[in-house]
């Protein structure tokens, strides 16, 4: 490994990520970081990954980086593209889904997330998007990554302000039987936050290189456990940077460097 | 649907002012959908035009167009499960209005998208709910008071019966999508993201389809699986050339990912919507107007190359003799 290469934030969080997907083979990808992330898993360490999006394209083989869910070089070239309710019943609920990508303003310890609303949901201070798919990914996919670019106290909190989607736990409390294993990654600045099964809190497993554990935790609205196990995350390789930046985001769309 | 239904088969071309005017109205619920692709930003338009007011809107994916509605005060209820400007940033006017009040409340009523979809799929079959798996633990409910569950009335294997949550049907009076082509009858043919176009216009009481291009019959029925909806389902058929921008016609013209980054800076500002409304919908008579407006600059940054679908064969019966 080499100590010399340097690499920003966001190509970490994607490295940290791709190599996450190993042994996964559908994957539903927001825009952004885990559609490279995927990229670089296909790459790597999982050719064979299918990426599906919410706007119903299966397999998708973009002749550049997509800059919306539903970019035209998404559809181009692609193996399928399916309508919505195909998408959100049969996909989705069908629980064909290995891993789900979300993102969220708020996350708690069982991986509740909040994309609703900061304050109140009638008066809010900040309206924020709301689910789009984000409500039906975490019910239904097998496991979710969650991607938090910024690890804080106001993002990682002990209560979210409104449960946009729900944790496999909240469900079960309010009387379903979820199939899925909610939120089992979450990929940070400092590192990855990680839970193999319903049930457990999200644990610190991995610091990036540098990070101080302190930090983390001072950083995190919880009282964040951290793992008997706790690893230091081994720093992108020059072959994965050169893949990100060379082939597949040559442009800088999403990675400035 | 019923005119369509018992009258005798007629084109159903017309033009946009005249089909919003006709099955638009004060207080109508009003479905525009496009998931990204093919957004009836025109037909939008044309209502702000005509300055139809206290609609209930329902779209899963509210953006522009539907901040320039509630900017233009045609919407006082928004039905929806995404109310963002994508990644290129906020729309003011939405977070003014649900923040602030600002200048009044808008009634928001918050879904998920497999919510909506249910919800157009138990419209379109006229059944009085829909199941799905979703809302459990969330806080959803706990808002949208419609969202609501019932017992299954099939009992598992240990005698338990399970409760799902289930959406009401929505009927809008009328449902609006752009599309590529469609003939004179209104068989609507469309291709890339197709979405929930076919369930929202068959769960309404009327459609107008704009679409880029009106076709031959011929066209269409050379290619009959690529009818997503056929005539007897859509009221009015309108040419629109352009008509889903700043969205994009999968084939035809790219997404203009300039003005989805401008919009920000506009919806930030109460009298930079008012100026851009005012230029590019009420002093325009119509689309075609907003695409001169837009130029052949414009045309040309968003105009995409070609990538032709290979030929299929349906085949046709050999008859004995010839």
């Amino acid at each position: 490994m080499s100590n010399t290469i340097t690499y920003s934030i966001d190509e970490l969080l994607t490295v940290t990520a791709a190599r996450e997907l190993a042994t996964k083979n559908v994957v539903f990808a927001g825009i952004g970081l885990p559609t490279l992330a995927v990229s670089l898993a296909q790459e790597t360490t999982s050719p064979n990954i299918e990426v599906i999006y919410e706007s119903g394209v299966c397999g998708a083989h973009p002749a550049t980086l997509p800059a919306t869910i539903a970019d035209s070089v998404l559809i181009t070239d692609s193996e399928a593209v399916l309508t919505l309710p195909a998408l959100f019943g049969y996909v989705l609920q069908g629980g064909r889904i290995d891993v789900g990508f979300l993102g969220a303003a708020q996350i708690d310890k069982y991986g509740n997330l909040n994309s609703s609303v900061i304050g109140d949901w009638a008066t809010p201070a900040k309206r924020l998007p709301g689910s789009g798919g984000a409500h039906e990914v975490l019910a239904n996919a097998k496991e979710t990554f969650v991607i938090m670019r910024r690890h804080s106290k106001q993002a990682f909190v002990e209560k979210v302000d409104f449960i946009t989607s729900a944790s496999p736990d909240m469900a079960m409390a309010a009387g379903s039987k979820p199939l899925s294993k909610g939120v089992t990654r979450v990929f940070t600045q400092f590192g990855v936050l990680s839970r193999e099964n319903v049930g457990e809190e999200l644990k610190l497993t991995g610091i990036h290189s540098g990070v101080d554990v302190e930090t983390v935790i001072a950083e995190t609205g919880w009282n964040l456990q951290v793992s008997d196990n706790l690893k230091t995350l081994e720093g992108p390789s020059e072959i994965e940077i050169s893949l990100l930046r060379n082939t597949i985001d040559p442009s800088a769309m999403y990675l400035r460097p | 649907m019923a005119d369509a239904q018992t009258s005798l088969r007629q084109p159903k071309v017309m033009s946009l002012t005249e089909a919003v005017s006709k099955y638009v109205f004060d207080g109508a619920t009003i479905a525009i959908e496009g998931f990204t692709h093919a957004i009836p930003t025109a037909a939008g338009h044309e209502i702000i035009r005509q300055r139809f007011k206290n609609l209930t809107l329902v779209r899963m994916t509210a953006d522009i167009v539907v901040d320039q509605m509630l900017a233009a005060d045609c919407i006082d209820t928004l039905v929806s499960s995404f109310v963002g400007n994508s990644s290129a940033g906020s729309l003011g006017e939405i977070r003014r209005r649900v923040e602030k009040a600002d200048p009044k409340k808008l009634n928001y009523v918050e879904y998920s998208h497999f919510g909506m979809v249910c919800r157009y799929l138990a419209g379109a079959q006229k059944l009085p709910f829909y199941p799905l798996k979703s809302y459990f633990g969330s806080d959803l409910p706990e808002v949208n008071s419609e969202i609501r569950k019932v017992t299954s009335p099939y009992e598992n294997e240990d005698g338990s019966f399970d409760e799902i949550y289930v959406v009401p049907p929505i009927n809008p009076d009328v449902t609006i999508i752009h599309a590529q082509r469609a003939d004179q009858w209104g068989n609507v043919q469309m291709w890339g993201l197709t979405g929930l176009q076919a369930e929202a216009v068959f769960a309404a009481k009327h459609s107008i389809v704009t679409v880029e291009e009106i076709v031959s019959d011929e066209l269409v029925r050379s290619d009959p699986n690529r009818t997503i909806i056929p005539s007897h389902a859509v009221s009015a058929v309108v040419e629109v050339p352009m008509g889903a921008h700043p969205s994009f016609t999968q084939g035809y013209y790219d997404r203009d990912n300039l003005f989805y980054k401008e919009w920000s800076a506009i919806s930030a500002d109460k009298s930079l919507i008012e100026q851009w409304l005012q230029k590019w919908v009420y002093a325009t008579a119509d689309h075609s107007e907003y695409v001169s407006l837009l130029g052949d600059s414009t045309a040309k940054r968003l105009a995409v190359g070609d990538a032709f679908s290979m030929p299929i064969n349906y085949g046709s019966r050999i008859q004995e003799g010839k």
